[in-house]
């Protein structure tokens, strides 16, 4: 009996990274170096604030499907995440 | 057949409200939006809850032939009087009650200062949440800032984390603490010795007491923050800053379901029941107080939904932790200064990038809705809305579908009620 | 305090655009309501601009304000949010396209292009509709706009113009020349215009107005996925249409792009229903019908719903024109969904009357006598 893969293996803007199972998309952002999730009306970049899905700045766009949230997504294995969307 | 007593919420209140009634022999549904249950204060699972009453409450829920469990189930609204409207799985299901106690908890009090859009900037719960959901800060500065024993939670939180703080800025005067100190001293042992437990693991980070935020600074992200203390200004490099001033009850779904909201928590009698005759609610939603005070009311609400009275320890533990409630309030309720933290080009609504200049011309919400499009973003006022409230005196009351937004998908399946 | 010329009741968007005629005509203007400019019913509409031609009149009415609005969107456009994004009528059948040949006949004829799209020139001009579709009249200058801006900055013109607001004002009573506010304050004027939506047959009961509610609801932001407003053929459509005043509930469907690129979802109607609450069932249909359009819309987010009371009367057309029996007392109410439309138009023909000069289009349908035979 094979043990459960400890990681997960995303892509994040096409990059692939390896994340703790069970992680959420924001800690696999900050993990490939990322600090920004979308670009605010006026251009600004902006990131996960309150953490608990009520904020709705880290969305991004996860399997091709747009706002999403990523404190609230957890991480599954070749999920992409596509961060820095203008909306 | 038992009818079945539904509960909104698995933090410290609904588990504790769950438990206890089926310890009373109810049937219960357990519905929460997170992927697993403990709420905030209990985040993270039961693979990670220190709190045995988090590990008592589930390991006597799980695999309960009365007990159903629906996890990722976020309540989006109701129907008639006696449906919850729950988008889960991607669909929207309905869900008939005959009684159920609302466990919604808490957010935080948001406040705008500059700079505070910056990435990197995260509320104090907010950063608490995202190491817990597995965010890496190893190594990181950091830096905890605001008002309130939250602060040290998260400074405690991070430290665990491999993170470097280098400071925790509290606004509130040593006096005030030094007076909460006593407070708790006095009347509420147990939290004394845990804020003396969290001093001493804090001990080496500078403590700033009586302090004022001035800015977070960087480009495009937060490198470091300004803050007045003593007369002068201190600049503290970091790579996050953890922001809290306090936290509000969460009123949305009770609002929806026409109960009596006052001072922006959920109104409750001594049953912990609602102005509605078949609605209860526990916990942070009617008034910040604490995971003692959610586990009390948790148990008092589920035993008067069922008919029953409240255990003889039950009513004093409550009153200890209203007294307690009372104590956090009048110590950290955040004062006028704060509101000058946020200057005229400063953003108060984060999803529409409205300034504080252009809302001051306006004379209520509604008005400055309709000229800024303030809290007309996918957040929907739940961050802007109690800020505005706390700088213009504004206040709203909307009640509306979806309380978070949904997918068109899911709101389109609720063409029939009563029926899965 | 001057008297003044006329009073206009009701800062909604047809108040408004009466109340900012008037006072470029020469005329010295009080606009009064009740809460802010455009904060009722107005700011609860989908804000579109459309010609629509169920009748002669209401085509009339239509062209004659789509004009009017052309000429105001040359400078304003920017501030009234405006998207000329065209609208694509689209049917799902045979006996939907015939219609939309009619109605594109129609248009053409008046000068306001509408163009027959095939079912494959459909699918490459909007791919966000669902394949299959028979077909599609598109006209090209249809748009959107968010009327509450325009109401306000009409009532800064107003103002500007050296008229008069008062806001926040509830006006109790209205008589001939003159309002009496909740207040108790009367003021005279020479005379008074009620242009006040759903409340017009609380201070005149001679004029039945009765409220059509409609569900709303808008997505988060989406650019680029949608570039016309999206209307079913159904949309309008009186044969078939239960009754004024029952309480059944027709769906059709009209999505818009937003500028901020929302779409806004709509539509339905419904009588009989006294309370604005949004009522999930029917906001289920609203969005299964627009979903059946747009496939891609159910995995988009919706981040709120709202109601709306339209303004409706019993033969669909609006009331513009002086009171049967109230001297000096004017209607300009009752646009059901075409209030943002038509109310350029219905200014103008509201000041030619009052002005004693040629009615720009025939003012008869409109006619508040229309219904002395009315009980009230």
């Amino acid at each position: 009996m094979s043990l459960p893969d400890p990681f997960s293996r995303v892509l994040v803007d096409g990059v692939p990274i390896d994340v703790p199972r069970g992680v959420n998309v924001v800690a696999a952002l900050v993990a490939a170096g990322s600090l920004c999730t979308r670009r605010s009306v006026t251009g600004q970049r902006r990131f996960a604030f309150c953490g608990i899905g009520q904020c709705q700045e880290c969305r991004v766009t996860v399997d091709g499907r747009a706002n999403r949230l990523a404190c609230r997504t957890i991480c599954a294995d070749g999920m992409t995440i596509d961060t820095g969307g203008d909306w | 057949m038992k009818s079945v007593l539904h509960i909104v919420g698995s933090g410290p209140a609904g588990l504790s409200a769950a438990r206890t009634a089926l310890d009373a022999g109810a049937r219960i549904c357990l519905i929460d939006d997170n992927h697993a249950p403990g709420g905030q204060i209990w985040r993270g699972g039961p693979a990670r809850w220190t709190d045995a009453r988090a590990r008592d409450a589930w390991d006597a829920l799980r695999d309960h032939p009365d007990c159903t469990i629906m996890q990722d189930a976020q309540v989006i609204g109701c129907g008639d009087a006696g449906t919850l409207l729950v988008e889960t799985g991607g669909r929207g299901v309905s869900v008939p009650f005959e009684r159920v106690v609302l466990c919604a908890g808490s957010r935080e009090l948001a406040l705008p200062f500059p700079g505070w859009t910056l990435p990197g900037v995260t509320g104090a719960g907010g950063l608490q949440a995202l190491i817990k959901g597995g965010m890496p800060v190893c190594g990181r500065r950091v830096v905890v800032a605001g008002s309130g024993p939250l602060l040290l939670a998260t400074a405690s939180t991070a430290l665990r984390a491999g993170a470097h703080v280098a400071a925790i800025v509290e606004h509130q005067p040593w006096s005030r603490l030094s007076a909460f100190g006593l407070g708790l001293l006095s009347r509420h042992g147990k939290k004394f010795l845990q804020a003396a437990s969290l001093f001493a693991e804090l001990r080496g980070i500078p403590y700033v007491t009586g302090a004022l935020l001035v800015e977070a600074r960087g480009e495009d992200v937060l490198r470091g923050i300004v803050v007045r203390a003593g007369g002068r200004d201190v600049e503290y490099a970091c790579d996050f800053l953890a922001a809290g001033f306090g936290l509000v009850p969460n009123t949305d779904l009770a609002r929806a379901l026409r109960c009596d909201i006052v001072d922006g928590a959920v109104k409750v009698d001594g049953g912990q029941r609602t102005s509605r005759a078949n609605i209860w609610a526990a916990g942070e939603c009617t008034g910040i107080g604490g995971v003692d005070k959610a586990v009390t009311e948790g148990r008092i609400a589920a035993l008067d939904a069922l008919g029953l009275a409240p255990s003889g320890r039950d009513l004093p533990l409550r009153r200890t932790a209203h007294a307690f409630a009372a104590l956090l309030a009048r110590t950290f309720a955040p004062d006028a200064s704060l509101q000058a933290m946020c200057g005229p080009e400063t953003i108060v609504c984060r999803c529409e990038d409205v300034t504080l200049a252009r809302l001051l011309p306006h004379r209520d919400w509604r008005e400055a809705k309709l000229a800024t499009r303030v809290g007309m973003g996918p957040c929907q006022g739940k961050t802007c809305g109690a800020a505005c409230a706390f700088l213009f005196g504004w206040s709203h009351e909307d009640a509306r579908t979806p309380i978070m937004p949904a997918t068109a998908r899911a709101l389109s399946d609720f063409v029939k009620q009563g029926e899965s | 305090m001057k008297r003044p010329d006329v009073i206009v009741v009701g800062a909604g968007i047809v108040g408004a655009a009466c109340a900012a005629e008037l006072q470029a005509l020469g005329g010295d203007v009080l606009l009064v309501d009740g809460s802010i400019p455009g904060g009722g019913v107005t700011a609860a509409g989908m804000g579109h601009l459309v010609a629509l031609d169920e009748t002669d009149d209401e085509l009339d009415l239509c062209l004659l304000s789509l004009a009017r609005w052309d000429d105001y969107l040359s400078t304003m456009a920017g501030r009234a949010e405006h998207v000329r994004c065209g609208t694509l009528w689209v049917a799902q059948d045979d006996a939907q396209m015939a219609r939309a040949r009619v109605r594109a006949g129609r248009l053409g004829r008046r000068g306001w292009d509408a163009v027959e799209v095939s079912g494959d020139e459909l699918a490459r001009m909007e791919p966000a509709l669902r394949t299959g579709l028979a077909g599609a009249v598109r006209v090209a200058r249809d748009g959107v706009v968010f009327p509450p801006a325009v109401a306000r900055d009409l009532a800064d013109t107003i103002v500007a113009l050296g008229g008069r607001t008062r806001f926040g004002t509830a006006v109790a009573r209205v008589d001939a020349g003159a309002i009496t506010l909740a207040s108790g304050e009367r003021i005279a004027a020479g005379d008074v215009v009620v242009a006040t939506g759903t409340a017009v047959t609380r201070l005149l009961p001679d004029i039945p107005i009765f409220p059509r509610k409609g569900h709303l609801a808008i997505t988060a932001r989406y650019p680029r996925r949608l570039t016309h407003q999206v209307v079913s053929m159904a949309y309008g459509q009186t044969e078939g249409r239960t009754e004024a005043g029952s309480d059944a509930l027709a769906v059709a469907a009209n999505v818009q792009p937003r500028v901020t690129g929302q779409w806004l979802i709509g539509s339905c109607r419904q009588d009989g229903v006294q309370h604005a609450d949004v009522d999930p069932r029917v906001l289920a249909q609203v969005l299964r019908s627009a979903i059946a359009l747009l496939p891609c819309l159910a995995d988009m987010k919706i981040i709120r719903s709202w109601t709306g009371m339209r303004p409706a009367t019993y033969d669909g057309r609006p009331v513009i024109g002086r009171h049967p029996t109230l001297s000096r007392v004017w209607v300009a109410a009752g646009h059901e969904g075409l209030g943002v439309t038509t109310a350029f138009g219905t200014a103008q023909l509201l000041a030619d009357l009052m002005l004693d000069r040629p009615a720009s289009i025939p003012d008869a349908p409109y006619s508040p006598s229309r219904f002395a035979h009315v009980a009230a």
